[in-house]
């Protein structure tokens, strides 16, 4: 009878390696790769650990390519994304959350019909009406559409975190005379720290890997986010694996940090409104 | 004191006009922002790019733009690299989320009881679901690289492969490589989905069911599964949908080749909107495969009636 729960636990921990390893697997690769100094990154192809390491290919990247700038626009990109988007949502989600109102099941109509069809169906018109006013070629034009595309999901995450938060608080506050507005911005705000944190976390992360829309709407190197980038160094110098690989390092490092921020949340955030990976 | 005593004592009728107004206005206000942006950036592109579809749109000729009626979708009919994106979308959609479930199930099963460390392996066995889809699909690509990566001399190693080469550009492998980056990459979300559920199923049921003599395996199919179908229902069904349309992977690792192989309806979409610019093709393109997304969406609906009824 002993032996079995100690069975079980051995290959519940063995299977539990088995993921991470095929998890991290991967990226650890990119990053040995990354320190791999040119003259021996053929003739130790397969080796687990090169056996001089250097940080060249990242010299490189960060003072003789363009990838700060790609980087800099990135995070641009991504960070007002992330801010509007989050206000926008905790506005609406706070609608959904505490008002009953015509219209109401319409909007949410509307809204969860975003999330069904194809986006790259949108390429080809987005691009059409943002060229006649500029905003193609512009990191504007991509915090528009980026918002744009964000603000249904990040609105059914808030909503999911006002209704956590108990109706009678702002009730009170609006007896002792505060507006709906002031109650809101001040008192019920402040609770929900954990859901604007997480719903920056998304947006941020969304906003960084988004492809094919930056793809379409950039062409210049100068307004380049890091996917438009990175993929035109890839088919320019497809021979110089150490420097991609030093520069996909690089952009690894804030979507990371924003997960590791908001794991925690992932689970509890998830299960209230999970449409959308 | 005053001030909430005459608040609260106003009989709700006698609420001044303003107020009333302000009051239910207030809703809209708070979703006046959002609801436009959606509207403009969303709504009207949609109606615009299904108007493309009955157009001639091409970028670089200024002349293009007018109406052609059903000109695209004769020519789609006869557009055998539309089939076989077609047949690969099946392929590639039922592939991934065959997998992704399955591995994401177990994990989720692994990850359900406390143990020393959980929450370490927990954000790193996720840790994938945060990376670029572009950087996944680029860090796949050089995986599979016999130049700079292990897996093809790993596969000759074992037999598998008769020489190291790459399987992304071997016809008849190729579309494994985007399917393996999107099981690596996905695996987490179902993970995440079904943790969360099965953490909701009351705990008292199990000791029930274990005092009652039901095994593991049977208190498994008894109560874990029946509690997990709802979630796991709707998880497979709207990430069906969503990875069906996902191209970033075959658009960064292959870019629908070689000849074609890994092209599915959402990159060839892609291409022929970015590579040709020919928005209206690419529209007409679009607007049959919101059809087919759309089928899908009804059949299931009646099915899940068909099924609700029959009990």
């Amino acid at each position: 009878m002993r032996a079995k729960p100690l069975l079980l636990l051995i290959a519940h921990r063995l299977a539990i390696l088995a993921y991470i390893a095929f998890a991290l697997f991967p990226l650890y690769w990119l990053l040995k790769v990354a320190v791999t100094p040119n003259d021996l990154l053929y003739s130790e192809g397969i080796r687990m650990w090169p056996s001089r390491a250097s940080l060249e290919h990242f010299d490189f990247v960060l003072r003789h390519s363009a990838f700060p700038v790609f980087f800099k626009n990135s995070l641009i990109v991504s960070g007002s994304t992330a801010v509007i988007v989050t206000i926008l949502a905790s506005l609406s989600g706070y609608a959904l959350s505490r008002f009953n109102f015509r219209g109401k099941y319409w909007l949410v109509a509307l809204m969860l019909l975003t999330q069904m069809f194809p986006l790259v169906m949108l390429v080809a018109p987005i691009f059409k009406i943002l060229s006649p006013l500029g905003l193609t070629n512009s990191l504007t034009g991509l915090v528009i559409v980026y918002t744009a595309f964000n603000v249904p999901f990040a609105t059914f995450l808030m909503q999911s975190f006002f209704d956590g938060i108990p109706k009678d608080l702002e009730e009170a506050a609006m007896i002792d005379g505060a507006t709906q507005f002031v109650a809101f911005r001040q008192i019920i705000l402040p609770l929900t720290l954990p859901g604007i944190a997480a719903t920056l976390g998304f947006v941020f992360t969304a906003a960084w890997s988004e492809l094919l829309f930056s793809l379409m709407l950039i062409s210049g190197n100068d307004q380049a986010t890091f996917p438009v980038g990175l993929l035109s160094f890839v088919s320019k110098f497809s021979v110089d694996f150490g420097q991609m690989m030093a520069a996909g390092v690089l952009a690894l490092i804030p979507a990371c940090l924003f997960f590791l921020l908001i794991q925690r949340y992932l689970v509890q955030g998830l299960t209230a409104g999970a449409v959308k990976g | 004191m005053d001030h909430v005593a005459r608040q609260g004592g106003l009989p709700a009728g006698r609420t001044p006009l303003k107020k009333r107004i302000a009051d239910s206005a207030a809703p809209y206000l708070y979703s006046a922002p959002a609801l436009i942006l959606i509207v403009t950036v969303m709504l009207v592109p949609l109606v615009l790019g299904v108007s493309y579809a009955f157009r001639d749109i091409q970028l670089l000729n200024p002349f293009s733009g007018a109406y052609i009626g059903l000109d695209h979708f004769r020519a789609l009919s006869e557009d055998q690299a539309f089939y076989r994106a077609l047949r690969n979308t099946l392929w590639w959609t039922g592939a991934s989320v065959f997998f992704q479930f399955v591995f994401g199930l177990i994990l989720a099963l692994l990850l359900d009881k406390p143990f020393y460390g959980r929450g370490l392996a927990q954000a790193l066995v996720f840790l994938p679901w945060a990376v670029p889809s572009f950087l996944a699909g680029l860090n796949w690509a050089w995986l599979f690289n016999p130049v700079v990566g292990p897996l093809p001399h790993w596969l000759f190693g074992l037999g598998i492969m008769s020489e190291p080469h790459n399987i992304l550009s071997d016809p008849q492998l190729a579309m494994w490589g985007p399917i393996i980056a999107n099981v690596w990459w996905g695996i987490p979300f179902f993970a995440i989905t079904l943790l969360a559920a099965l953490q909701a199923i009351p705990r008292d049921l199990y000791e029930a069911a274990s005092i009652d003599g039901a095994g593991p395996v049977q208190r498994f199919f008894s109560i874990t599964l029946p509690f997990l179908a709802p979630t796991i229902a709707i998880t497979i069904l709207l990430r069906t949908v969503w990875i069906s349309n996902f191209a970033d992977l075959i658009i960064v690792m292959t870019n629908g080749g070689p000849a074609d192989r890994t092209q599915i309806v959402a990159s060839y979409i892609f291409t022929q909107a970015f590579k040709r610019l020919d928005f209206g093709y690419a529209s007409a393109i679009a607007l049959v495969l919101l059809a087919l997304l759309l089928a899908y969406s009804m059949l299931i609906v009646i099915l899940r009636q068909w099924l609700l009824s029959k009990d």
